[in-house]
């Protein structure tokens, strides 16, 4: 039995005629005023104690990723254990959220991590294209769950949202969410960048909401635009009237092109001023990121010492 | 409780900026002592520590101001347009190059925040004298003059004179920009008298003036009270009068320039309203609920000051709006991350604090996030009030401070008719996703400035002014020019 929304919202579901009404009826969003608000809070200065913190909880939330198809179990491990130990010659750095990897790779993923309570991701629904049939993506998810993974990143399937098939991604989220049983927390990818338009943006938080979603993403990574503050200050308002309306809580994870502590510093302001401090957490907030976090670490080596390092002062893995 | 995620101080050097114990006036090319002697402080009004002591000009100084004003017209005037340019291009440079000691300097002197002078009041500062220096060699061609009636041409625009303009504290130095930008461009010498407690950042134009070599007098200073003023409006040889200010002062002026064959315009009060339909995109109406009114902690001539809210989306739209309000953040004004400053002087506060009182003795319902105001200075906490309606005092008078009044309308003819309610005329939002309202709401308010969908932004090229007790004339843009040539 697919999993039905539990809250005040869940009569929009009753068909393919009410989700659209609903979603369409969502308040527009006017593009030069989220960006000019996302650029504005761009500006905070997050400076010494508080960057200090900032830079540790953002490390706490990386879902440190490999996703190529060069990947190897021995990658893997190498990631694994950067993501339990990021920073070898300071232990006091936190270990990040997860690690995330192809289904085939959870189990040398899961081995990798083992006992220190990072996460194990798999995308899965055919990633990133997302173009296969369901069958196939359930298999996909059911594989990588039975391998261990404690999440789930899909993605939505963009040529159906596109089309004005909303029903048909409804149901999609809540078969894999059925897939993933009650082990695995699930994410849902929409691929903004390929969504084009914040009003997309905003229908797609809310349909994956209510189909079940435990994180709203924004992207696979894998195409042209990935994660910008605007789009990720517009899911963060999905998911705090999300829960004002029907008391459910929903992470969000911006993936893609994150690279400095800069840019992750400015996501960080934009949760805690959006969506608020309640987010403030690795169980609600995430940065699906590769690259992100050695520069993190050489921030940290920054403040901790007062003098930069250098790349060759973090590992490469 | 701790916020989780607490900022820490993140304050601009004061270093940036070398304040004088004492100023002068800036007379022909050179600073000096009021006739009398006189002198005057101004203050932080964030902390109430005195900056500096400035001159206070008499009569006689305003005399001899106009009188080098009027020694550097002749030559400035009869300069081609393209040497006067170069002058005002490179004023524009020198404003970028020092714009972070300019933008210190304002904040200090005016308690607002950091975030404003840096990215808001210096880069439009600049903006305007590039504007305007790339108008100075093309007044031929601006559309005055020149009027082919029966095949015969008229003369070209030809400048003024001597423009005696005095501005106020709200934006010091922008508001000068606006006013000596078009002024020198066209052709006029000027004669600028900034606001009695921020006269710093317009003396510091003057320095700006002599870096860049302007000609001696093309460029008078003279700070002091509304006497200076006076004296400087009813000057006899004064060719144009440019005011912006409160409508009290404006109506004294208009009665003073009556009868003289003085040039006049005038940029007066508002009471803007900021009209929200339910098809507006929420979130970005929120901001622009809060840049409307909470912006330079609503010392805004073109305020949203009134916030006309369609009665369906009343509540939430309100629960948006204080849950926003609770995340702004009050304090020192030089603090990189502060959202609202402090206001600029003791009556000034004591204003805003009584019409606030008012407004609650009326029966509005009064609401401020928690907020801890500074103990030192001259602090006002962000104000909303509900269950306004048009008979409210504060829904009349212009408060100028961060005071909110939330009134409700049914119907787009109603929200109009409520908007139009008002003996101001200056400013208006209009909120919605649907284009064809915004066009017919537009065309029916009597505003000078009505913005769509976003508010209190500003632009050079864009003429800004007034309707009715907002005062007349527009500065920015090509009509801009007109108010300092004769056409």
């Amino acid at each position: 039995m697919p999993t039905t929304a539990p809250h005040a919202l869940s009569d929009v579901t009753a068909s393919d005629a009410t989700l659209r009404r609903f979603l369409h009826g969502l308040p527009g969003v006017d593009t030069v005023g989220l960006e000019a608000r996302a650029a504005s809070l761009g500006t905070r200065s997050i400076k010494t104690t508080a960057k200090a913190y900032a830079i540790d909880l953002a490390i706490s939330m990386v879902d440190l990723t490999t996703l190529e198809g060069a990947d190897t179990p021995g990658k893997v491990r190498a990631l694994g254990a950067k993501a339990v130990r990021p920073d070898p010659s300071d232990r006091t750095a936190p270990s990040t959220a997860a690690v995330c990897v192809y289904p085939d790779m959870v189990a040398a993923a899961k081995e990798a991590v083992a006992g220190s309570g990072v996460k194990v991701a798999s995308v899965a629904t055919a990633f990133p294209a997302g173009r296969a049939p369901l069958a196939v993506k359930l298999a996909d998810v059911r594989e990588a769950v039975a391998a261990g993974a404690d999440e789930i990143d899909m993605v939505i399937d963009r040529g159906a949202f596109l089309a004005g098939n909303y029903r048909k991604v409804y149901d999609e989220i809540t078969a894999v969410k059925e897939a993933c049983g009650t082990s695995a927390r699930l994410k849902v990818i929409f691929e903004t960048g390929e969504l084009s338009t914040y009003d997309n943006i905003r229908r797609a938080s809310w349909l994956g909401m209510l189909a079940g979603a435990d994180f709203i993403k924004t992207s696979t990574g894998k195409v042209a635009v990935n994660a910008t503050p605007a789009n990720t200050l517009l899911m963060l308002e999905a998911v705090r009237d999300f829960r004002a309306q029907t008391g459910v809580q929903i992470g969000v994870k911006p993936a893609g092109g994150i690279r400095t502590s800069k840019d992750a510093l400015k996501f960080l302001v934009l949760v805690n001023e959006t969506a608020g401090e309640d987010w403030l957490d690795n169980h609600w907030f995430r940065f699906g990121a590769s690259s992100l976090l050695n520069d993190l670490l050489m921030q940290r080596q920054k403040l901790a010492t007062g003098r930069y390092s250098g790349p060759d002062y973090v590992t490469v893995d | 409780m701790a916020p989780v995620f607490e900022y820490a101080p993140a304050p601009e050097s004061r270093a940036v900026v070398d304040i004088a114990p004492s100023y002068g006036l800036f007379i022909d090319g050179e600073f000096t002592e009021a006739a009398d002697g006189k002198v005057f402080k101004t203050l932080s009004p964030a902390t109430e520590e005195v900056l500096s002591e400035v001159a206070e000009a008499t009569e006689a100084d305003v005399d001899r101001a106009v009188a080098a004003a009027r020694r550097a017209f002749e030559k400035w005037s009869a300069l081609p347009g393209s040497e006067r340019a170069k002058y005002l291009f490179r004023i524009a440079r020198i404003i970028q190059e020092r714009s972070r000691e300019l933008a210190v300097l304002e904040t200090l002197d005016n308690g607002k925040p950091i975030r404003e002078t840096r990215d808001a009041d210096l880069p439009l500062v600049a903006a305007h004298f590039f504007y305007y220096a790339g108008w100075a060699d093309k007044l031929d061609h601006a559309g005055f003059g020149r009027r082919t009636t029966e095949g015969h041409s008229g003369a070209n625009p030809r400048p003024l004179g001597v423009a005696g303009q005095v501005i106020p504290w709200n934006f010091p130095l922008l508001m000068l920009a606006w006013k000596i930008a078009p002024a020198l461009a066209t052709g006029n010498t000027v004669v600028l008298k900034p606001a009695e407690t921020t006269p710093l950042s317009a003396l510091f134009f003057a320095d700006i003036c002599r870096q860049a070599g302007l000609p001696k007098g093309v460029v008078n200073i003279l700070t002091g009270d509304g006497r200076a003023g006076a004296a400087l409006v009813a000057h006899p040889d004064v060719d144009k009068v440019a005011f912006t200010g409160s409508t009290a002062v404006g109506k004294q002026i208009a009665r003073t320039v009556a009868g003289t064959d003085k040039k006049l315009t005038l940029e007066l009060g508002g009471k803007g309203a900021n009209i929200v339909f339910d098809d507006a995109p929420v979130d970005q109406a929120v901001e622009g609920i809060v840049t409307g009114i909470f912006f330079n902690q609503g010392q805004v001539c073109c305020a949203g000051s009134r916030l006309l809210v369609q009665e369906s989306i009343h509540d939430e739209l309100l629960d948006s709006l204080k849950r926003r309000l609770a995340t702004l953040r009050l304090g020192d004004p030089l603090d990189k991350n502060t959202d609202i400053g402090a206001i600029n002087s003791a009556e000034q506060l004591a204003r805003i604090t009584a019409l606030a009182e008012q407004g609650e003795a009326e029966g509005a319902v009064r609401w401020s996030p928690a907020c801890e105001l500074p103990s030192d200075g001259y602090w006002f906490a962000p104000t909303l009030f509900t269950g306004v309606t048009q008979a409210h005092t504060i829904a009349r008078d212009e408060i100028f401070g961060p005071v909110l009044s939330v009134l409700t309308f049914r119907t787009p003819d109603e929200a109009v008719a409520k908007a139009n309610n008002t003996p101001y005329g200056l400013s208006a939002g209009i909120w919605t996703e649907k284009g064809s309202r915004i066009l017919a709401v537009a065309n029916k308010l009597r505003a000078g400035v009505i913005w769509s969908n976003t508010f209190n932004k500003f632009d050079p090229t864009s003429p800004f002014g007034g309707y009715k007790e907002s005062g007349f004339g527009r500065e920015g843009g090509r009509h801009g020019l007109e108010a300092y040539l004769d056409v």
